[in-house]
This record gives C-alpha cells, sequence and structure tokens, in this order.
C-alpha cells in the first residue's frame, strides 16, 4: 500500500476536539458552522490508494479535495487521524524530516500551475532539483528530460507568461517529473484549461503514465475526466469521503443519493455535444492565401479539403481539393470564386443533431462559436464512432 | 465629588513634561554612550570620506564618462546622452566638488537605509509582532518633520555630514521597510504553496520565491529612498553637511538668487540622474 490515510480530520478555525465531537454526534458541516464558527475541511476521512494507481479524489467545489490532498504532505495539518505514505508515518516527522520526505515522495502539480513568473520554462522545471542541491549539469539534464517527456522540447528559455495555459501546466507537470518522485499530487491540474486543450492533456497524462512508475492521485470535480483517468475514484461531499470504487461500482452501485444524483447528473450532462468530439482544425487558409498555397496546405496535412478565415479569423467558408486543382488548371489565381458553403455546428449542438447535418455532406463540419468564429471540426467518422459508443 | 472634579481638572491642565522626558532620554544617551556613539560616528565619516575620495579620484571627465557607459548599458543611448549632458553642465557651473560630496553623502544614507531597511521589511512580513511594532514608528518618522530630529542628530553626533547622513536615514528608510514587506505580502501564495511542496526551506522560500517576487516593488522602495535622500540635500547643510545643500543655504542667506540656482539645479540634475538609472523602466 503506497498512501494510506486513516481517520482524518481537518477543522479550520475551531477548538478541533469540540468540533470532531460534534461531527461524531452526526451534526452536519453547515450546523456546525452556524453553532462554533469553525469550517470542517475534512470529516473522517479513510481512503488507500495502491502502488502504480491512478487515485481519483472527486466532489464538488468546497467538498474538501485540496484540504484532503495537501493532508498526503501535510501542506495542511491534519486535526486528526494519520496518514501513512510507504510505511512512514507522516504525522511523526518533524520540521526538517517532513522537508526531506517531500523531496524524496512527492512531485505536486497545481489548479492555476504555480509557475514561478521571473524564471524561465527551464528553471521552472529545475526548480524541485535546485531546492534538492542537486548540481547544476545533473539539474539541467534531468529538467530538459522532463520538458522532452511534456513535449516542450525548444520552448526552455521562453518565460512562462509567453505560454498558453495549456503549455504552463506542461511546464508544472515537468517540474513535478523532474524531480522523479514515487507519487504525483495534482490539483484539479486541468480544470483551468479549454475543452480541448484539456483533452489533450489528459491524454498525455495517460501516455506518461504508462512509460513511467508513477503513483498519482488526482483531483477533479469531472466525472468525465475521473472515469477517463482513474483507476479507483473516490467522491467527497462536506469532506466526507461517501464512495470509493472502480468505475463501475461507481456508476452502477451508487452507495447512496447523493453519489447517484451526481453519477446521474453527469450521465445527463454526458449526452455529447460538438465539443466534447469536435478536433482541433489541422490548418486553415487565410483570406490572403492564394491557390497554390491552399493546395500546398492540403496535400501536406492529408486534407480533401479545408476551411478559409477572414478577417480576426472569422469563418468564411470552405475549399475542396477538386476546385483547387480545377481553377488552378484554369490558370486562376483567386480564392473567391471556390469557396463554399456548407452547415454549420454550434459548439454546444448535441451530437444527434449533428448526425443529421453531417449525413449527405462530404466535407467536415465546421463548429463556429457566437462571434462566427471556428472553434473546431467535427469529422464524420467520429460521429459515428460516438453514436455507435452510445449505443452500447 | 468636588475633591475627585478638582484632581480631574489640575490633571487636565497640569502639562505633561513629555519634552522634559525627551531631553533628558537624550541627554542619558549622550552621556552614557559617548563611546559606541564615536565609533559608530567615526565609521559613517570613514565611509563618506572614502566613497567621496574613489569619486574624486579619477578627473571629473573621467567620472562622467563612467557614468554614461553605465547610463548606456542600464537604460540606453538616450540615457546616456542626458547623463553626459547634464553632469558636464554641473562641472561647467563649477559645482563639481560639492556634486561629489552630495553623491557621497547620498550613497552612504541609501546603502545604509537599505542595509537596515530592507532585512526589517523582510521581519516584519514574516513577523506579526515585528509588524504592529513598526507600523507606528514608520508612520512617526514619515510624518514628523525632519528639522525635529535634526537636533538629537546634532548632540549625538555634532556639526557635519555624519548627522547629515543620520537625518536621511532617518527620514529615507520607510519606503524601502514599507515596500518590501509589501512586495513580500504580494507573493501568491500558491507559489509559496509550491515552495513548501518540493521541500524548500525557509532560506529557500525567501531567496528563490519572496524576494524575486517582491523585486519590483523592493526596486520600487529603493527608487524612493533614493529620492527622499535627495530631497534632504538642503536640510542636512544646515547642520553642517557639506555639498550642493550648502550653496542653497549661502544663497538664502545673502540673497544670491544666481547662485542659488545654479546649486539647485546640480541637486535637480543628480536627482533626475538617479531616478532615471534606479527607477521604473519607461
Ligand atoms: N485555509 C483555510 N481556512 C479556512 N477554511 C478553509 C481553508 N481552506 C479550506 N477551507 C474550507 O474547507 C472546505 C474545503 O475546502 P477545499 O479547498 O479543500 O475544497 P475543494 O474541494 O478543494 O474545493 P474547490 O473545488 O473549490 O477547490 C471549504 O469549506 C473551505 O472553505
Ligand atoms: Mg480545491
Amino acid at each position: 500500500m503506497k498512501i494510506k490515510a486513516k481517520n482524518l480530520y481537518k477543522i479550520f478555525n475551531g477548538n478541533d476536539q469540540e468540533e470532531i465531537e460534534l461531527l461524531k454526534d452526526g451534526m452536519s458541516k453547515d450546523d456546525i458552522l452556524g453553532k462554533t464558527g469553525a469550517t470542517v475541511g475534512i470529516n473522517n476521512a479513510s481512503f488507500e490508494v495502491e502502488e502504480g494507481e491512478i487515485f481519483v479524489i472527486m466532489g464538488l467545489s468546497g467538498s474538501g479535495k485540496s484540504t484532503l490532498l495537501r493532508c498526503i504532505n501535510r501542506l495542511v495539518e491534519p486535526t486528526s487521524g494519520s496518514v501513512e505514505v510507504d510505511g512512514t508515518d507522516v504525522m511523526d516527522l518533524n520540521k526538517e524530516e517532513l522537508r526531506e520526505f517531500r523531496k524524496e515522495k512527492f512531485g505536486m502539480v497545481f489548479q492555476h500551475f504555480a509557475l514561478f513568473p521571473y524564471r524561465t520554462v527551464l528553471e521552472n522545471a529545475e526548480f524541485g532539483l535546485e531546492i534538492e542541491g542537486v548540481d547544476k549539469e545533473t539539474r539541467k539534464e534531468k529538467a530538459m528530460t522532463a520538458l522532452k517527456q511534456v513535449g516542450l522540447e525548444g520552448y526552455e528559455d521562453q518565460m512562462p507568461d509567453q505560454l498558453s495555459g495549456g503549455m504552463q501546466q506542461r511546464v508544472g507537470l515537468a517540474r513535478a517529473l523532474a524531480v522523479d518522485t514515487d507519487i504525483l499530487l495534482m490539483d484539479e491540474p486541468f480544470s483551468a484549461l479549454d475543452p480541448l486543450i484539456k483533452k489533450d492533456m489528459q491524454d498525455k497524462l495517460l501516455e506518461l503514465y504508462e512509460h513511467i512508475d508513477k503513483t498519482i492521485v488526482f483531483i477533479t470535480h469531472d466525472l468525465d475526466e475521473a472515469l477517463k483517468l482513474g483507476d479507483r475514484i473516490a467522491i467527497m461531499k462536506d469532506g466526507e469521503i461517501v464512495q470509493v470504487g472502480n468505475h463501475e461500482e461507481i456508476l452502477t452501485n451508487a452507495e447512496n443519493d447523493y453519489v447517484a444524483e451526481f453519477v446521474q447528473d453527469v450521465n445527463r450532462s454526458r449526452v455529447l455535444t460538438a465539443e466534447d468530439i469536435m478536433d482541433k482544425p489541422e490548418a486553415v487558409l487565410y483570406k490572403q492565401d492564394g491557390l497554390r498555397t491552399a493546395l500546398h496546405k492540403m496535400r501536406r496535412n492529408e486534407l480533401g479539403s479545408i476551411f478559409v478565415l477572414g478577417e480576426n479569423r472569422e469563418y468564411r467558408g470552405i475549399v475542396t481539393i477538386e476546385d483547387v486543382v480545377e481553377s488552378i488548371n484554369k490558370d486562376k489565381e483567386n480564392l473567391d470564386d471556390i469557396i463554399k458553403e456548407v452547415p454549420l455546428a454550434e459548439p454546444d449542438e448535441s451530437v444527434n443533431d449533428l448526425f443529421s447535418k453531417i449525413a449527405d455532406i462530404d466535407t467536415p463540419l465546421p463548429v463556429l462559436d457566437k462571434n462566427n468564429k471556428l472553434k473546431g471540426v467535427i469529422v464524420k467518422t467520429h460521429v459515428v464512432a460516438n453514436l455507435a459508443s452510445e449505443k452500447v | 465629588m468636588v475633591i475627585i472634579i478638582n484632581s480631574i481638572i489640575e490633571l487636565l491642565t497640569t502639562k505633561i513634561p513629555l519634552g522634559n522626558w525627551v531631553e533628558n532620554l537624550v541627554n542619558f544617551l549622550i552621556n552614557n554612550f559617548s563611546g559606541p556613539l564615536n565609533n559608530f560616528s567615526s565609521f559613517i565619516e570613514f565611509i563618506v570620506n572614502g566613497i567621496e575620495s574613489i569619486l574624486a579620484f579619477p578627473h571629473p571627465l573621467v567620472l562622467i564618462a563612467i557614468f554614461a557607459v553605465a547610463a548606456w548599458k542600464l537604460k540606453g543611448k538616450n540615457m546616456a546622452i542626458f547623463v553626459a549632458l547634464g553632469l558636464s553642465l554641473v562641472l561647467n557651473l563649477g559645482m563639481w566638488e560639492p556634486l561629489v560630496i552630495t553623491l557621497a553623502s547620498i550613497i552612504t544614507s541609501v546603502l545604509i537605509a537599505l542595509f537596515i531597511g530592507i532585512p526589517i521589511g523582510i521581519i516584519k512580513a514574516h513577523n506579526k509582532v515585528v509588524d504592529l511594532i513598526t507600523r507606528p514608528i514608520l508612520d512617526f518618522m514619515q510624518t514628523i518633520p525632519p528639522f525635529v530630529y535634526l537636533i538629537p542628530a546634532l548632540m549625538f553626533f555634532g556639526l557635519g555630514n555624519v548627522s547629515g547622513v543620520i537625518a536621511t536615514v532617518v527620514f529615507a528608510i520607510a519606503p524601502p521597510i514599507r515596500l518590501t514587506y509589501l512586495g513580500i505580502k504580494q507573493v501568491d501564495e500558491e507559489l509559496e504553496e509550491a515552495g513548501h511542496a518540493f521541500g524548500a526551506n525557509w532560506w529557500q522560500i525567501l531567496l528563490k520565491i519572496e524576494l524575486p517576487g517582491a523585486m519590483p516593488s523592493i526596486m520600487m522602495g529603493i527608487n524612493q529612498c533614493i529620492m527622499l535622500s535627495l530631497s534632504m540635500v538642503v536640510i542636512a547643510a544646515m547642520i553642517g553637511a557639506g555639498g550642493l545643500g550648502k550653496p542653497v543655504l549661502r544663497s538664502l542667506n545673502v540673497v544670491d538668487i544666481g547662485l542659488g540656482f545654479e546649486a539647485g539645479l546640480g541637486v535637480v540634475i543628480i536627482a533626475m540622474v538617479l531616478d532615471r538609472m534606479f527607477g521604473r523602466d519607461s
């Protein structure tokens, strides 16, 4: 057993024992706040994480996920209870031992990335090693390896604010990977990211997980994410762990109303929308691009058709490779004559509706936001695949 | 009843001998700590003189060139031209020697203020008690007119540059303390948490997270410290400090408008040079 937490309590701003007694008597978090002014962070939480698994902690905002995660490395001091990591009782460590233990055991990734804005990407990735006192050469080597793992080669000299959100979180991940600990603690690492990038990062994490030998404790408030990543899932409510189980158990065997509601809620919203299944547009044409550029871009990306964007990346239409070739043969230069209209989709349109739209066209379907900007592309085969899997 | 009221009235109308107390305290300090005070005084004198002789050693034109090159490196070509022209003007007006003296006192004052102020700011940011204690003291130091502490400074350190430096430090030390404190307080808590999560100790958190994060604010504190020091140049001259303040003061006494303007311009020029070189990037 990698991590073993038993009867953890965390009371904020209280007299501790008094509130714990009230909790044991069955008083609720809200009532305790009303009566004593203290906030219940964790209420009698026990769980075990096995070596090499991804353990997901899920729950609504304020349910105590972050607090529970931080009890594992004692960034939050539990009010009572015990935490064991690799057989060591974390509560027994003094300050100095605790610091050493953190260096040895934990890498951590934060919701808002927590990158140092005055450090380059490489220096950020080196941070943990620097704290450990690793020499410069080794530090750089290990940090570069970590950056390569997350796909950030070539960005090492950039500053964090020059990167997109997804890339910033890759730096955060690289910083945690570079210290080469057995345990990764991840506090809603992807919650602040756009849906598409979020999907990307989840895939990246799973891919990494295949190659590294780590135990991951992952926090999310998103059941889809939990199901995608987690070997086992713990669901929290008001500081309590209300159920722990694998996918099957959580989805089919809700232990109480709260979990049932959670799961049902998510299932209802799980009616997939355009946003869920769209892909990033691989290549697009701009207003000023000519026919030859069009041909080149399509050939390079192996596309049969390509979207055209106008000023401010506003969507204009689509051109097909046949039309482009024909126009070039007729010695024309301009794209305008061959731009075609196709049906459009909105991000929150359901997959069922999309199906009827896409059934009788040969081109992909553009997903546009309210401002007419291209958000993504829907390819016919994907819709069909998704519909098929829904039926199962 | 009447007796009580009477004694209250008496209490209210009897003047509290606050002035006497302060005077006694100062006298007590002078009588009992003259040894350490003298040592301290000669130490400061030593620094001021040291810096002054370094600045006075090369030919003025060489020094101007050095300043111009430094300005070039720090802030670019325009700044270099401005520095060269400004300092040449001071040289041309015959104010070079007082300028060097003023510069030496300012550098000394600023160094002392930063050397004391930044650590106090750091401690203040980490310690509630120190924070509470320093708050009223800083308010007091920032609002009390500098003339009030010229006299004790004089009594402790006599007429001359040392008194000037001490008065200047008292006047200019608040911004480095306050802005170091503020800069550290403003560092994102998540960043400090990241530091702890990776096992950083107190010093590592301070040096790798808090100070770099507070740097812009600390730089602002340094800049304000320099500016406040410069604004003390004339006042410091009243207690015998040499430099550009002296001719300004003299011109006041003899109503010499021209001299006053020339020396005043010298102060303005160093103020602008130092402000641009150690200040906000424009
Ligand atoms: N430092 C603190 N002082 C007082 N109360 C706190 C503190 N940290 C957390 N809490 C309270 O403890 C409870 C659990 O908070 P926690 O941050 O663990 O929730 P969470 O599940 O991570 O929520 P979110 O999804 O919003 O991050 C909340 O009621 C919160 O208000
Ligand atoms: Mg949280």
